[in-house]
């Protein structure tokens, strides 16, 4: 994987001295130094150092798409596949063009034998770093799994690429799926959460105000309607289908997301969590989120 | 484009990705300035876009998250974004799909500090 280099940051060297970076983030905690302790543990060995240090400094800087990627390689480094794609989903979302996300997705695709869309991803990281002899094996094994004419059309964009189910209409990527990822079960009593009618009649779930009192009812009311708005604008705007429509407010995010041809589902969570991350979870509730609607019919 | 913000829109469509920008009237929708590619309806544009301002800032309010202090509307060929420039106006950007998000949202929000 590349290695990160924020700005004004030299580039990160295996022999790093981690106390001395250690010493400069304590001075600066606001500094982009947070990037190279982070890599210096992950070449370490230290990988829950590694993964502490990349989570706070992404506290700071939840728009980095480089500190996403960091994340994600430290995560995979811990085996912990899920939520290495989730970041570097967000990666991906941030600048769809970075290499390194586009690496990492690629072959956690490969290893889940999804080849088509590993290649997908795997062809836009060598083009971006085209001496990567790792990339380029995986990449020439890809090749030979899915030839040409059955490769996954290039995707203009990341939200579309990564395991989309397209027969869901739903812009967000899923995880790999394959053994031992299950595609995750709607929880319709789900305390974060609003499954909404296009009439502002609210489906399934609920939802708390900070301060406790329940919501829900008057926050499907005030999405009556929303995904055609949504529709409207985008289609004005030569943009397509609409994916996500998301606010950072005061006191947390929201994002709203078609979960059905006639509902959206809004899911709310606190600021600390990343509006990338976020548009992430309610992608893939509303794919869960469709297939209960379907089981109801 | 003319005008007290001309400058300030037209910085931010050279950013890379950002095809087009507006300042907009949060309360009516209405175009108080706009450098918008060839060929865009600015009045209708405005028009939704405040108008989705104000469904997410009233299912913010109902939410007791409080209003937005920035929305973006993702779809599979770009992206709306959209920050408060002040008490009344709404600054609105639509970035390529390709765009690095990350940074346009960092300059529509510097972007918005200048023009309020």
């Amino acid at each position: 994987m590349s290695s990160p280099t924020p700005p004004g940051c030299s580039v990160t060297d295996p022999s790093d001295d981690v106390r001395l970076l250690t010493a400069q983030l304590a001075a600066d905690p606001a500094s982009l130094v947070f990037m190279q302790l982070a890599e210096a543990l992950r070449r370490r060995g230290q990988l829950e150092a590694a993964r502490k240090v990349a989570v706070t400094g992404l506290h700071r800087y939840p728009d980095l798409a480089d500190a996403h990627d960091l994340l994600a390689r430290v995560l995979g480094d811990q085996r912990d596949f899920e939520r290495a794609f989730d970041e570097w989903d967000i990666a991906l979302r941030l600048d769809p063009g970075h290499a390194g996300a586009h690496k990492g997705i690629g072959f956690l695709y490969f290893v889940a034998g999804d080849a088509a869309r590993a290649r997908e991803h795997l062809e836009r990281a060598a083009a971006a770093l085209p001496a990567d002899e790792g990339v380029r094996a995986a990449l020439e094994r890809v090749r030979d799994a899915v030839p040409d004419a059955e490769a996954a059309p290039a995707a203009p964009t990341a939200h579309r690429a990564p395991g989309t189910p397209p027969a869901l209409g739903i812009g967000h990527p899923a995880p790999p799926t394959g053994p031992g990822r299950p595609a995750p079960e709607f929880d319709a009593e789900a305390t974060d959460l609003v499954l909404v009618d296009g009439h502002g009649m609210r489906l399934a779930g609920r939802l708390r105000a900070p301060d406790g009192s329940d919501v829900a009812d008057r926050v499907a009311a005030e999405l009556a309607g929303v995904s055609r708005e949504a529709e409207r604008a985008a289609r004005l705007l030569g943009l397509g289908e609409w994916r996500t429509l998301a606010a950072e407010a005061a006191a947390g995010h929201l994002v709203v997301v078609p979960a059905a041809p006639d509902a959206v589902l809004l899911v709310a969570r606190e600021r600390g969590v990343p509006l990338g991350r976020l548009a992430v979870v309610a992608g893939r509730t509303a794919a869960a989120a469709r297939r209960w609607l379907e089981a109801l019919a | 484009m003319t005008g007290p913000f001309a400058a300030g829109l037209e910085r931010l469509t050279r950013q890379a990705g950002v095809r087009g920008a507006l300042l907009v009237e949060r309360e009516d929708g209405l175009v108080v300035a706009e450098a918008l590619m060839e060929g865009l309806d600015g009045a209708a544009f405005a028009a939704l876009a405040a108008s989705l301002w104000s469904r997410l800032a009233r299912a913010g309010e109902a939410a007791g998250r409080g209003a937005p202090a920035f929305a973006q509307l993702e779809a599979e060929q770009g992206t709306m974004l959209a920050v408060p420039a002040g008490a009344e106006l709404l600054l609105v950007a639509v970035a390529e799909p390709d765009s690095n998000l990350g940074l346009a949202r960092l300059e529509l929000i510097r972007a918005a500090g200048e023009l309020a």
